[in-house]
């Protein structure tokens, strides 16, 4: 599958002290398709992720998108090579409102001088906010856009922040457990978006403990444990993988094969 | 206008554009309590170019807003290694440095401070103070604007979503600089006197109250804290030698009512919109991870 990789993680290590977080882990995501990336807790998925944005630096490896290397650039470049990410905890700016966050996500393509001071508030016709309030609207998120984010259910900010990301209009949308904390429903229309989302071509790659959720979207797994790749295929043959059974049921006694939360 | 109320309204402009030079910084969430330091840059040079001589005597101001600005440019780079109190402490420590070397330096009068021949009337003032005001508004309604207030929420999300920040803290600092300059090259043509011991720490903290007692999240913030603190304390003269009793302790009231500052985005969204438009936002009992 190297061939036709949108990313490409080769060799990567990470130690944080003496503590090696990631250890030699290679692999790859496929151009279009949505990966899932999952471990038991403290695998080195976040930090994998980190590494990837560039919020953290490696300590070897390369890391390539569309076979250019990234992993020299710095974490604010990399969203105009075409990477986005969201973060394991909601991470929206808590003073902006709703509207405004979204208008963050579009930082990255803005052209010159002119673009960046120009005035977003005052009209409100502006194409750019009509962007926003349009992907908004096709996330399903029906609230007042000029609300603060702070007041708003945990379900709609997750969200926000999924299109936030997509304000960027990236080759490569990175989620950190979009699923987190959401309920049932919330969780099966949150899959029916990141489909929609994904079927222009969009590759994803999500870090995420939710089974079910991870079956239902994606097609390819990769399962990290203390910090070492254990699988890398098919998102079908990861319950019946020898390795990942160990790695689940060493930690947390029947999870792998069982329905829903692995962690 | 009276003598006494035009001197209130001067002031008060020169407050304005002072707390508006704090605010752009403090919009993306860094402290300056060195402010008097860049105010005073402002006003010396506008007072040395002015005893050079020059021509009309409207252009020593935006030359003392560039020298300013430069200041706020230069300082920038060594200020923004350090994060939170301690940028607070090393601009802090700009001001002190400054007050000292003009305090030292003969050519600047030292302690005797200097005489500035060109006079600017009110109308200057109040030109200053609506350039300055509509200068943040602006930049407070562009992208620019929106990209400090993401670095005050949280910068490293900000990166991620492709701010640079650095070159965003550096803007606001030169900027904020220029003004601060401004305001003290107003104050030196308007007074006709600067002295080094006028542009202290206590007016630094003054003026950084004005910002944070105002609000920062809005460009109206300013406008109330100053208008409070100019205004307020005049009012407060029936009082007699109480009066900054009487101040201290609406300073601290308000505090406690309003930690985020008089002016916050809420308040200015309630009165934006028609309360028909506000939807009513549902509240969910147990969520998991609330922050």
């Amino acid at each position: 599958m190297s061939a036709d990789a949108m990313l490409k993680v080769e060799a990567v290590n990470k130690s944080f002290g003496g503590v090696k977080v990631v250890q030699d882990v290679s692999f790859s995501v496929a151009r279009g398709g949505r990966t899932a990336l999952i471990g038991p807790n403290g695998a080195g998925k976040t930090t994998m992720f980190n590494l990837i944005s560039g919020v953290i630096g490696m300590d070897s490896g390369a890391i390539t998108l569309d076979e250019a290397r990234i992993d020299h650039l710095p974490a604010r470049k990399r969203i105009g090579v075409g990477l986005s990410r969201s973060f394991q905890n909601i991470r929206l700016m808590p003073h902006l409102s709703v509207v405004e966050n979204i208008l963050l996500g579009q930082h990255s393509r803005i052209g010159g001088l002119g673009e960046l001071f120009a005035p977003i508030g005052w009209i409100s016709s502006a194409p750019a906010r009509a962007e926003a309030m349009r992907r908004l609207s096709e996330a399903g998120v029906d609230v007042d856009p000029d609300a603060p984010v702070a007041g708003l259910p945990y379900g709609t900010r997750k969200r926000i922040e999924v299109v936030r990301a997509l304000m960027s209009q990236p080759r490569l949308l990175i989620l950190d457990e979009p699923a987190a904390g959401l309920n049932p429903r919330e969780t099966a229309d949150l899959s029916t978006f990141l489909k929609s989302a994904t079927a222009d071509g969009l590759t994803l790659l999500v870090v995420e403990h939710d089974m079910a959720f991870v079956h239902g979207l994606c097609d390819h797994t990769v399962v990290l444990n203390f910090g070492r790749l254990i699988y890398d295929g098919p998102t079908a043959g990861v319950r019946d993988d020898a390795a990942v059974r160990e790695a689940y049921l060493g930690a947390r006694a029947a999870t792998v094969g069982g329905a829903g939360r692995a962690a | 206008m009276s003598g006494y109320a035009s001197g209130i309204v001067a002031i008060l402009c020169i407050n304005l554009i002072f707390a508006y030079a704090v605010f752009i910084t403090a919009a993306a969430g860094q402290l300056n309590l060195g402010a008097a330091g860049f105010q005073a840059v402002g006003a010396y040079a506008a007072a040395s170019f002015s005893n050079l001589g020059w021509t009309p005597g409207w252009a020593t101001i935006p030359a003392a807003m560039a020298v300013s600005g430069l200041t706020g440019f230069l300082l920038a780079f060594p200020v923004l290694r350090t994060k939170g109190v301690y940028m607070v402490l090393a601009t802090f420590a700009f001001g002190e440095v400054v007050s000292g070397i003009l305090l030292q330096t003969s050519l600047f009068g030292g302690a005797m401070g200097m005489v500035v021949p060109d006079y600017l009337p009110l109308s200057s003032l109040v030109a200053g103070a609506v350039f300055a005001t509509l200068l943040v508004f602006f930049l407070m309604a562009t992208r620019f604007g929106l990209a400090l207030r993401a670095i005050h929420d949280d910068d490293l999300v900000a990166t991620v979503m492709g701010v640079n920040v650095r070159a965003m803290q550096v803007a606001v600092f030169t900027i904020g600089g220029a003004l601060a300059g401004l305001s003290g090259a107003l104050y030196a043509h308007h007074f006709s006197f600067v002295e080094a011991q006028y542009f202290n720490s206590t007016l630094s903290i003054f003026v950084l109250l004005f910002v944070l007692i105002g609000g920062t999240q809005t460009a109206w913030g300013p406008l109330a804290g100053s208008l409070f603190f100019t205004l307020v304390p005049e009012t407060l003269r029936i009082g007699g030698s109480w009066r900054f009793v009487i101040f201290g302790a609406a300073i601290v009231l308000m505090m406690v009512v309003r930690p985020e500052g008089m002016i916050t985005r809420t308040l200015v969204a309630r009165f934006r919109r028609r309360p028909a438009a506000v939807k009513p936002v549902a509240i969910t009992v147990g969520e998991p991870h609330v922050r």
